[in-house]
């Protein structure tokens, strides 16, 4: 894996310094951006209602205080300029950091991401960089088509952007100082239900208590992870499970369950950056296992699921014992209702059955 | 005014409140679905502007939708039946009170995505235009939205098309968090219309009157072929920007400032005191939409919830002749 950063990368396991490590995302996402900004003043921020009100789930709390009006800036609801001024920092010598509120608005500003900063570079020759990093929540609580999706597929389907999808505090950190030390235009994506903290614009919806040792607390210590490193969240040797943000962790509580009570064991990959993706873990673990199974809250065709089927199909297809099997949303809008919304977002008993279904139980 | 508008208008305005209120508790007493952005403080703005569009008009809505539904005509049974999730919601239980909107009395849809109902309106006026179908389209969106590249994007092809449309921005003071003039750097926003070619006016947006005077320059400009408008209306939401959310960012006494001139208490003022309706009849109206939010809660309760696939028939309008050109779900 070629990667600027990889031989910097120090990585310190939380609670060997004996500081107090954060247990939410939100807060992990917060130190990072602390420590990047504390660390070089090109570091700034920009999006809405970032600043005073610090966030629409928190992320940027306190910053605006610590760093000021200059460093920290809020937007109009404006997610062209928002962007697109990311962009124009980015080439000129800042390192902007912007929160666009949903991943769905990045809709909004899709051009200046996927048209310009993704493709600058490449269209310059290589003159300049873009070392931007827009942040963005996504994921499924209960608001509707235009509120829930999961749009990693469409940036992944663009190349010149990275995207990031961590799942827990430990990987939120040292994943967002990483992106925010790249050179290139970085997506960062942050599932809803996994920050810990209530939305001041939503109901009081979180997962994390219930996610168990998996949720990896950040150590409040300077660390950095590489991009396009895998990590193996759960050891096993029956059958791959690969997933990111939430759908990591419904895995987990699959993979417990159907060791208890069916004694087969899941190896549950979270690739954690998408761009760059670490394809020889998931291939080195087909190969062990014989089995795979892809989960994701973005949709079927063309998304996630697809891409790293079509890589093992690629590169392990004999090491294959059962056809693979995707989790997946059926390619539909997430409908309102809460029982439509359930139906179509992947559950863990779904994670269960198709497992079951490839070691033929 | 005559009484019959005078009347119906005050009765569109206490069913938007109390709709709301009703909301609110319900809210706070028992698990309700999602979430949602009220409208009080505005009912002025949705009341005086529909007030002058036929059923067959259209309006384009926003996340804060409620009130717009309401004045437009909506049943209030739909619209509570779609806040509670059930099979008879206006939409379905598909799209909530985020996207609550009712086609048949002329509704466009209600964007989630701030300023993308401004470009559909055009699109609604073009086809208007185009039909020589007279009807006009009102444009609803707020401060915040007029920021986005869609609100001159529309504008000035609105402007250079001379499409029947009038632009609604309820400023309410703030986008979410963010009072308006951080964000914006024009006392108003009115002034953008020079822009686009078009007239831009200030109205006070508490004053259901005042809306409904420039209301109805805008619509009969309209409706006689002579182009857009924007209508600007200073107002305010009392509530935070959506169910959860505790506006700590501005003052108790901003808030009561407003209050004083709520929409409601100046309509029904000026009603008594033209003496155009005795204070009995507006009791009665009170009483009525009382019984009429009780009745829809009822109905909404007692409707069926969907089924967890219910959503399968409204990916895509299924063309019995071409049935291979829909795919099936994976
Ligand atoms: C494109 C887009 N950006 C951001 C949001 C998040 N958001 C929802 S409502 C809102 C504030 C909108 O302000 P305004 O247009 O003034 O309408 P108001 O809420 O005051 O009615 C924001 C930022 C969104 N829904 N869509
Ligand atoms: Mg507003």
């Amino acid at each position: 894996m070629s990667y600027v950063l990889a031989n910097e990368v120090r990585p310190i396991f939380p609670g060997v310094l004996g500081l107090m490590p954060v247990k939410k995302i939100v807060d992990a996402l917060n130190q990072a951006l602390r420590e990047e900004m504390d660390r070089d003043e090109r570091v700034v921020l920009l999006g809405e209602d970032i600043g005073v009100f610090e966030g629409s789930y928190r992320v940027t709390e306190g910053l605006h205080a610590q760093f000021g009006e200059e460093r920290v800036r809020d937007t109009p609801i404006s997610e062209i300029a928002i962007i697109g001024a990311a962009l124009g920092a980015a080439l000129t010598g800042l390192r902007p950091v912007a929160e666009i509120q949903f991943n769905d608005f990045l809709a909004c500003g899709m051009d200046q991401l996927c048209n310009q900063a993704a493709k600058i570079r490449f269209m310059l020759g290589g003159q300049v960089t873009v070392p931007m990093v827009v942040r963005a929540p996504y994921g499924a609580t209960g608001r509707a088509a235009q509120h829930s999706q999961s749009l990693e597929a469409w940036f992944v389907h663009t190349p010149g952007l990275k995207v990031v999808m961590p799942s827990t505090p430990y990987d939120a950190k040292g994943l967002l100082k990483t992106a925010i030390r790249d050179d290139n235009p970085v997506l960062f994506l942050e599932h809803k239900l996994l920050y810990g903290a209530t939305s001041p614009g939503g109901k009081a919806q979180t997962a994390v208590q219930e996610l168990g040792e998996v949720f990896t607390p950040a150590p409040d210590e300077e660390y950095l992870l590489p991009f396009g490193a895998a990590d193996v969240k759960r050891p096993g040797s029956d059958v791959t499970v690969v997933a990111t943000g939430m759908m990591l962790h419904k895995s987990i509580k699959a993979a417990r369950e159907l060791a208890g009570a069916d004694g087969i064991e899941c190896e549950v990959i979270d690739p954690r950056t998408l761009v760059p993706l670490d394809r020889e873990t998931i291939i080195d673990s087909v190969k062990k296992t014989g089995r795979l199974v892809v989960v994701s809250e973005d949709v079927m065709s063309c998304g996630v699921t697809a891409e790293i089927s079509a890589l093992v199909a690629e590169h392990a297809l004999f090491y294959l014992d059962a056809p693979i099997r995707r989790v997946a949303v059926p390619d539909t809008p997430i409908p309102f209702a809460p029982v439509m919304e359930q139906a179509v977002i992947p559950q863990i008993g779904d994670i269960i059955e198709a497992v079951k279904s490839v070691v033929y139980r | 005014m005559e009484r019959e508008t005078a009347l119906l208008l005050y009765r569109r305005m206490v069913q938007i409140r109390k709709f709301e209120e009703k909301l609110y508790q319900l809210f706070l007493t028992r698990p309700m679905p999602g979430s949602m952005h009220q409208y009080n403080g505005q009912e002025a703005v949705a009341v005086g502007v529909c007030a002058h569009l036929n059923r067959d008009d259209f309006i384009t809505s926003t996340h804060r939708g409620h009130g717009h539904c309401i004045a437009k005509g909506a049943s209030i049974r739909a619209l509570m039946a779609e806040m509670f999730a059930k099979t008879t919601g206006c939409c379905r239980a598909m799209g909530g009170s985020m996207h609550i909107a009712d086609y048949s009395v002329g509704m466009l849809g209600a964007m989630g995505i701030v300023g993308s109902g401004m470009p559909v309106a055009v699109g609604a006026a073009w086809s208007s235009q185009y039909r020589r179908s007279g009807q006009v389209v009102a444009c609803f969106f707020g401060d915040g939205a007029a920021n986005e590249g869609a609100f001159h994007e529309a504008l000035n092809l609105a402007g250079v098309w001379k499409l029947p449309v009038v632009f609604v921005c309820e400023n309410n003071v703030y986008g979410f968090s963010t009072h308006y003039r951080r964000v914006t750097p024009v006392e108003n926003i009115a002034d953008r219309a020079a822009s686009y070619g078009m007239p831009g006016v200030v109205v006070d947006g508490m004053d259901l009157r005042a809306v409904f005077d420039e209301a109805a320059t805008a619509v009969d400009r309209a409706r006689k072929g002579e182009g857009a408008t924007l209508i600007e209306c200073k107002t305010y939401r009392y509530m935070g920007h959506s169910r959860f959310e505790k506006a700590a960012y501005r003052s108790s006494e901003e808030l009561d400032e407003w209050r004083k001139r709520d929409p409601l208490v100046l309509f029904r003022d000026f009603l008594l005191g033209s003496e155009l309706v005795d204070a009995g009849e507006l009791e009665g109206i009170d009483a009525d939409v009382d019984r009429e939010i009780e009745d829809a809660v009822d109905y909404a309760e007692n409707s069926p919830d969907p089924k967890p696939h219910d959503y399968r028939q409204y990916i895509f309008k299924v063309n019995d002749e071409f049935p291979t050109h829909h795919q099936k779900e994976s």
